[in-house]
């Protein structure tokens, strides 16, 4: 039994722990529908002449996705009639964006307030899944279209509706946010172990691990190049 | 839709002829070569037979060739097996920023096992300074690790230079030459190395299988206990027919070597060439320092694995160092060293190529490209300066 023991504890400091996160590379049939057929876009040579009510930029090339997001809103309706899109990233971020201007502009448009609830979740959703270490980084277009709508309240003067994008939940088991991991980074703590020591994110909770390792590059970029 | 891969870099098909050679050994010599009887016999005089060629490509003995199950378990042992050995001695090891991952998580590993590591900067082309080598050397140095030629830019390191600097000091030390094997002089003597790997997947041999070279009298401790195979240090019945069919094919590259990089040279130039047409494009590495089959370029407002799936339907297989196609989502460490900017290794293609790569294979990527590049670029909001990725 002695002996036993001493091999568990072996094992708790062991260099590295076994894990089992073996990810398949894999597009559904409706992502690559939209990879390569993408739906709604607009391209910068053709994005002078086009009269948007609102435009939303998201992302950094750094990063490796980025994406603009033009808008058409019928005042009266407080609908959005019309929305296109431009992307740089991989193909998720392409296909991600192409379906949300299809969810957006089907059945003649959206509902500003409806617009502002989309989740990417619900993007993932309509395209039949996304594999997961693809799923926080790549599916930005929701946040541009809201940066867009938004750009629609200013120029529109409806400031007082205008939402400003607070922190954002990263790891629901303890209540990190994007935030935390931007000061933690001020702070020095940049790599996922120094993070991880400080703010425990992802330690339990690990699907979040690949946002916050993306939230550490991108704050890395952002304030030390 | 006819394929055309241009990954060898990634792995190589096996050569008919290494096949062929393999063959007898699944079904007719199949004994094993520890035991005491003809059929034992048999097998063992193949593996010596063919550590013996293999031992007179690398210009040493046959004792200092040692099998493996393939690049990465070379570099663990090498770098591991000296560590431990030498601890007595000292506890720094020199390595690069642009080695495999092989090379860098043993690295990692050992620094956690209190090892200390430098890891060398590389100039903007991916060449490392000797001079570099030789300043970061202390009195508790005991091993120098610097790839031969690198596997994403194909650069090829000083290794003669760096090896007379460690043969002055007395250091040990190791290259990796899973890369340059097949397309480089490997005369262990005229590189001045003490260690030095390559693997049967990258030169048309069969997969799982490689070798460490171990200078006599290099302190080393073993790396799989067991039976006392391979002289006591690496143990584990032999995997008899893919050491000959490693055999044959480092025999096969070597002998082909010449006629081969001359034809590749010219396919590569002429690419590199066609490619840097293509607006907002630049190349990775060093030009002429480079491995005769190795194209890294990057193009500027697209993405790699956007483009790398644009080909893939067009039955042309390369690879990317963007972040978005890695499992880790990091881009390539190898882009970073040389300095080039995240955005720009984003777009960054590799391709490489091999003995059945043709002309108009590059012509038909040449004729593909362009446009899948214009599609992405129509889609997306970039538009960098490319002054500020000369």
């Amino acid at each position: 039994m002695k002996k036993m023991k001493k091999e568990n504890e072996m094992e708790t400091h062991s260099d590295v722990k076994a894990k089992v996160d073996s990810q398949k590379w894999f597009y559904t049939d409706i992502v690559k529908d939209h990879f390569f057929n993408p739906k709604n876009f607009l391209s910068e040579k053709k994005a002078n002449s086009y009269k948007a009510d609102g435009v939303g930029l998201v992302g950094s090339p750094a990063c490796g996705d980025m994406m603009k997001v033009w808008i058409k809103v019928n005042k009266e309706q407080d609908k959005i009639v019309a929305m296109k899109w431009s992307t740089f990233g991989c193909a998720s971020a392409i296909a991600s964006t192409s379906m949300l201007s299809m969810m957006v502009n089907e059945n003649g448009g959206m509902k500003i307030d409806d617009a502002l609830k989309i989740k990417p979740q619900d993007i993932v959703k309509r395209l039949g899944d996304l594999p997961t270490r693809k799923f926080h980084c790549s599916v930005l277009g929701d946040k541009a279209l809201r940066a867009a709508i938004n750009d629609y309240f200013r120029k529109s003067n409806q400031i007082n509706r205008m939402i400003i994008e607070g922190s954002r939940l990263i790891d629901k088991e303890t209540g990190v946010t994007d935030k935390d991991i931007e000061e933690a980074v001020l702070e020095g703590a940049d790599t996922l172990e120094k993070i991880q020591q400080k703010l425990k994110v992802g330690v339990s909770n690990k699907v979040c691990i690949p946002e916050v390792e993306q939230l550490i590059r991108f704050y890395k970029e952002k304030y030390f190049g | 839709m006819k394929e055309i891969y241009l990954d060898y870099a990634a792995t190589t098909p096996v050569d008919e002829r290494v096949l062929q050679e393999m063959m007898d050994y699944f079904t007719k010599i199949y004994g094993n070569p520890s035991s005491f009887h003809n059929k034992g016999m048999e097998a063992k005089n193949a593996v010596d037979n063919a550590r013996d060629r293999i031992a007179k490509i690398l210009n040493c003995s046959s004792k200092e060739v040692i099998f493996t199950s393939g690049g990465t378990e070379s570099i663990n042992f090498a770098l591991k097996g000296i560590a431990f050995a030498n601890k007595e001695r000292g506890n720094h090891i020199i390595t690069s920023r642009i080695e495999h991952h092989a090379t860098l998580n043993v690295c990692r590993y050992l620094e956690k096992k209190g090892f200390e590591i430098t890891y060398l900067d590389v100039d903007k082309d991916g060449i490392i300074n000797p001079i570099d080598v030789e300043k970061s050397i202390t009195d508790k140095t005991i091993l120098i690790s610097i790839m031969y030629a690198n596997n994403e830019i194909g650069v090829i390191e000083p290794i003669e230079e760096i090896g007379k600097i460690a043969r002055r000091k007395g250091i040990y030390f190791h290259t990796d030459a899973c890369q340059a094997a097949g397309f480089l002089e490997l005369d262990v003597n005229k590189l001045g190395v003490d260690l030095l790997n390559l693997n049967g997947s990258k030169i048309y041999g069969p997969k799982g299988i490689g070798l460490l070279y171990i200078k006599r009298g290099v302190e080393i401790e073993p790396f799989v206990h067991g039976g006392g195979q391979e002289f006591g240090i690496r143990s584990g019945t032999e995997n008899v027919p893919s050491i000959i069919g490693l055999a044959k094919a480092l025999e096969l590259t070597h002998e082909e070597m010449q006629k081969n990089n001359l034809k590749l040279i010219n396919l590569r130039d002429f690419f590199i060439k066609k490619l840097l047409k293509i607006p907002k494009s630049r190349l990775n590495g060093h030009h002429e320092k480079r491995l005769p089959n190795n194209v890294n370029i990057s193009f500027l407002d697209v993405e790699g694995e956007a483009m790398l799936l644009h080909l893939n339907e067009k039955g042309i297989y390369a690879s990317t160092g963007s972040a978005c196609a890695s499992q880790s989502l990091e881009t390539s460490h190898v882009l970073r060293a040389i300095g080039l900017p995240y955005e720009a290794s984003h777009g960054s293609l590799r391709f490489t190529l091999g003995n059945k790569t043709t002309i108009s294979d590059i012509e038909n990527v040449l004729s593909i490209l362009p446009n899948i590049i214009e599609t992405l670029r129509n889609i997306s909001p970039l538009n960098l300066n490319m002054e500020h990725y000369k």
